[in-house]
């Protein structure tokens, strides 16, 4: 409880005021920074190159805020983004079918996915880092299984020797290429699937009931609640939404890249933390991880166009999440501990 | 009862030999009668926050003998215990040690001046993943008193030597062993080994019997006898009244932070039974509910087991009055209330709602029954942090604050609002963080949430705890009210006075049996008192 009218008062407003405000100050900070002395930073080409190669990660990272509203943590939400460009161009290329048909699969082998999860998280009751950690390992393996280990790329060679019969459908690669008016439509994506989550977790019953579970599952339990079916929601949500960001990520590459999807986990964690963090609100939110997918686009387009290495970018991306962290843990004072009754 | 506040530390030549012959314990012992006290305490007192939890405790442990500690929950003898081990340096009163009083500012120092204390969380103190000898030597170990990198062979001569104090049967091949392998009453075993070797002058053993079978909990009490013996001073907490009455020398009873009762033997236990559980029964002081009997059966159950060593009980309970269960700690109140409410599996027997079928896998058929419960720990079981009045209060009901599943937030807040104007909480408005509210305001939104929603069942575990007494009467007042409009309501606690303000009819637990089932009317404190003392 706070003590009002006394200094402490004073500063912990200031100190609220900064946790609350601070991110948002500090992405505002970093975008004027670079506009400013880049020439070429706040252009439309550029922000829409960074806004879609944020979508990835949002989207990606909006699986992982699900997880984490329930009081967990999806670890193979990566590992599922690189299953479905493996997917999907095994699909086309492989099997000659739509563009159509290869989005169908992709979304199923992400709620596949999810499902599997959920089995070994709810029912078998392995810690979610564990259980996801474990499935991570399983899916970066298993994939390269049907291919031998090597990328999927149209005219490939196949094992019986003849060549591969199919293609990435120029539809398919819309899916990255394509407008939607002026905006391109992995930002359009990103929007759409932010604002439902959005709503879906602040605004329905659904929604309270995930945040009931990551603040007290027993309470929960003792309110009525179904426990474990809502967290086994939340990792087919997750999955689904990882399979989404693929998605786009192979429409964008045109090819079974095998690496692809590697290091977009570490990204979706991170913009999930930073989300957060953002508003002072200290519980995983929306709109807090599209913001922190934001502040790593805006940090990663401008080091690049200042002609840092890639290095010094993961370097960044660190620094940026940890930054968020103060925030979360360090600055703000809405932790709550309860004492129990003694 | 001011009779039998006896100081222990008197001499007291006659009753020994008389009272531990009779019981068959360690006949030829002659108690050291008048030896100065090894531990003091004089005017311990410590709070938490503003809430003082200790209010000034005087006691005295005399050497060779075994003092009883007891108290209801929230007496405070966990403090005390934390007190005496070092953990809460920051404590008022002094301790002395042999007549000199000693700091005692951590678990080491007090370690250092003769205490021990073999906690009841055998897990917190036990170390998985090594071996059971280098757990025999662990406080040696950090204390940095053996060879920091070592094999299991080098532990082994002292390991062994610990384990002959206790005469424990254990070869090298076991001491060889993960700790992990061993079992709860071994684990115990080793502890107190432990605790042993560094030849302590106090021992303290909190609820040591808790997790115990009858014949464990034997071979603990022929250690504890043998360490007396020897001279050791044991503080002995237990809510276990037969081993209290078997294995004590002094009984010393700790209610709301001070000392309400020392008695030394031979015990009267239905007076210490009173003396921690209400501080007045003077018929003046307590309060009691014009009695009301309900006639419909609302719930009957049938062969429900609530303790594994426990036979089945059969129980009735009447819509429109308030019954009171009444028992303490283990006396499977909790067990009762959570199987009713489907929060536990029910392991034996069957329940009727209202005569049909009445069967609940989960608290969610339950609660779709109408039965509700308000769990005993609050902060654990009832409460989210940070949330708001309006959340906590809507959460059981969300399809009653919702359209197709989106939530409507002026329902919700007129939701909240009503809980807050009917039961009177203390509160800005339902946007207000429940952590932000007193005890006894969180209990009333934790409580209306529930009375707001039409019970049929209202289960109430411990409601009154950390509850200040204003709320606690505005609460019986609502709970007697939700019984008058027809439900069926059941209070659980453990204090005799609690229950008489609230309840029609009084149900006894020991042990998970019934000793006592009647109407208020019907009986006196002294024959409730003398049913919770009893043995099975």
């Amino acid at each position: 409880m706070l003590l009002p009218g006394t200094e402490d008062d004073l500063r912990g407003r200031t100190q609220d005021a900064v946790v609350k405000y601070g991110f948002i100050a500090v992405t505002v900070g970093l975008f004027v920074f670079f506009a400013a002395t880049l020439p070429a930073f706040a252009t439309t080409g550029v922000m829409f190159s960074m806004l879609k190669f944020a979508s990835v990660t949002a989207i990606l990272g909006l699986g992982v805020t699900f997880t984490m509203v329930v009081g967990g943590l999806d670890l193979s939400v990566g590992s599922v983004a690189g299953l479905s460009v493996q997917l999907a161009a095994m699909t086309m290329v492989f099997y000659n079918l739509t563009g159509t048909t290869a989005v169908v699969v992709v979304l199923i082998g992400g709620i596949v996915v999810g499902l599997l999860n959920a089995f070994l998280i709810v029912v078998c009751r392995i810690p979610d880092l564990l259980a996801t950690l474990g499935m991570m390992f399983v899916i970066q393996g298993a994939k390269l299984i049907p291919v031998s280990g090597q990328s999927v790329s149209s005219g490939m060679i196949l094992p019986d020797g003849s060549a591969a019969p199919g293609r990435f459908t120029d539809g398919f690669r819309m899916i990255d290429r394509g407008f939607l008016g002026p905006i391109p439509i992995p930002v359009v994506i990103m929007l759409v699937l932010v604002v439902i989550s959005w709503f879906v977790l602040s605004r329905t019953t659904y929604g309270r009931v995930m945040y009931a579970i990551g603040a007290n599952p027993d309470a929960a339990r003792l309110a009525g609640v179904r426990v474990g079916l809502y967290r086994a929601s939340a990792y087919v949500i997750s999955g689904m939404l990882a399979s989404v960001g693929g998605l786009i990520l192979v429409s964008r590459i045109g090819q079974g890249d095998v690496n692809a999807g590697a290091s977009s986990l570490l990204e979706a964690v991170a913009v999930a933390l930073v989300g957060t963090s953002v508003l002072g609100q200290g519980k995983p939110n929306a709109w807090g991880t599209l913001l922190g997918a934001l502040l790593i686009g805006i940090v990663l387009t401008g080091l690049t166009m200042y002609g840092f290495q890639y290095y010094i970018q993961d370097t960044a991306k660190g620094m940026v999440v940890i930054l968020a962290l103060l925030f979360s843990f360090t600055l703000s004072r809405r932790k709550v501990r309860y004492q129990p009754a003694t | 009862m001011e009779a039998a506040m006896t100081s222990p530390t008197e001499p007291n030549p006659t009753d020994a030999d008389a009272s531990l012959a009779a019981d068959g314990v360690a006949g030829d012992r002659v108690a050291p009668s008048g030896a100065a006290p090894v531990l003091e305490l004089a005017d311990i007192t410590k709070s938490f926050g503003a809430n003082q939890v200790l209010k000034g405790v005087d006691m005295a442990l005399r050497p060779g003998c075994v003092t009883a500690l007891l108290g209801a929950n929230g007496a405070g003898k966990s403090t005390l215990i934390k007190i005496l081990s070092g953990v809460h340096p920051d404590h008022g009163g002094t301790v002395a040690v042999d007549g000199i009083v000693r700091p005692l500012g951590s678990p080491s120092e007090a370690a250092d001046h003769g205490i021990q204390t073999v906690h009841q969380r055998i897990d917190e103190s036990i170390v998985p993943g090594l071996t059971v000898a280098e757990n025999l030597v662990f406080e040696e170990l950090i204390r940095g008193q053996l060879p920091a990198v070592r094999s299991t062979s080098q532990l082994l001569p002292r390991a062994r030597e610990i384990a002959a104090t206790l005469d424990l049967p254990w070869s090298d091949a076991v001491l060889r062993t993960d700790v992990f392998e061993f079992g709860i009453a071994d684990s115990q075993m080793l502890l107190l080994a432990r605790a042993l070797s560094r030849e302590p002058k106090v021992l303290i053993l909190d609820e040591p019997t808790s997790t115990l079978s009858a014949s464990e909990a034997d071979r603990l009490f022929a250690l504890v006898r043998q360490l007396r013996d020897h001279g050791v001073a044991i503080l002995y907490v237990s809510h276990r009244l037969s081993e209290v009455r078997s294995l004590a020398d002094d009984l010393v009873v700790l209610r709301d932070g001070r000392v309400t009762q020392q008695q030394q033997r031979p015990f009267d236990m239905s007076a210490a039974v009173r003396a921690m559980l209400a501080e007045g029964t003077d018929a003046g002081t307590a309060t009691t509910v014009d009695e009301v009997r309900g006639h419909d059966e609302a719930l009957d159950l049938r062969g429900l087991r609530l303790l594994a060593r426990a036979e089945p009980i059969d129980l009735s309970i009447r819509a429109g009055e308030v019954t009171g269960v009444l028992g303490l700690i283990g006396a499977g109140k909790s067990e009762l209330a959570r199987q009713i409410f489907g929060a536990d599996k029910l392991p034996e027997g069957e329940m009727r709602l209202k005569g049909a079928p009445y069967r609940p896998d989960h608290p969610r058929d339950a609660v779709a029954a109408g039965v509700y419960l308000v769990p005993e720990d609050r902060a654990a079981e009832a409460m989210f942090p940070a949330w708001s009045v309006a959340r906590t209060v809507t959460l059981p009901f969300l399809g009653r604050v919702s359209r197709s599943g989106v939530l409507r937030q002026f329902l919700e807040r007129a939701t909240g609002n009503r809980v807050i104007e009917t039961y009177q909480v203390v509160a800005e408005g339902p946007a207000q963080s429940v952590d932000a509210l007193s005890g006894g305001n969180q209990q009333k939104v934790v409580v209306g949430r529930w009375m707001d929603a039409d019970p049929q069942v209202l289960l109430l575990d411990e409601p009154f705890r950390g509850v200040d007494i204003g709320a606690r009467g505005e609460l019986s007042r609502r709970v007697r009210e939700q019984a008058a409009d027809g439900a069926c309501v059941v209070v659980f606690a453990s204090d005799v006075e609690e229950i008489r303000g609230v309840a029609d009819r009084i149900v006894v637990l020991v042990e998970g049996q019934i000793h006592l089932d009647a109407y208020t009317t019907e009986v006196d404190d002294d024959a409730i008192v003398t049913a919770m003392s009893e043995e099975s």
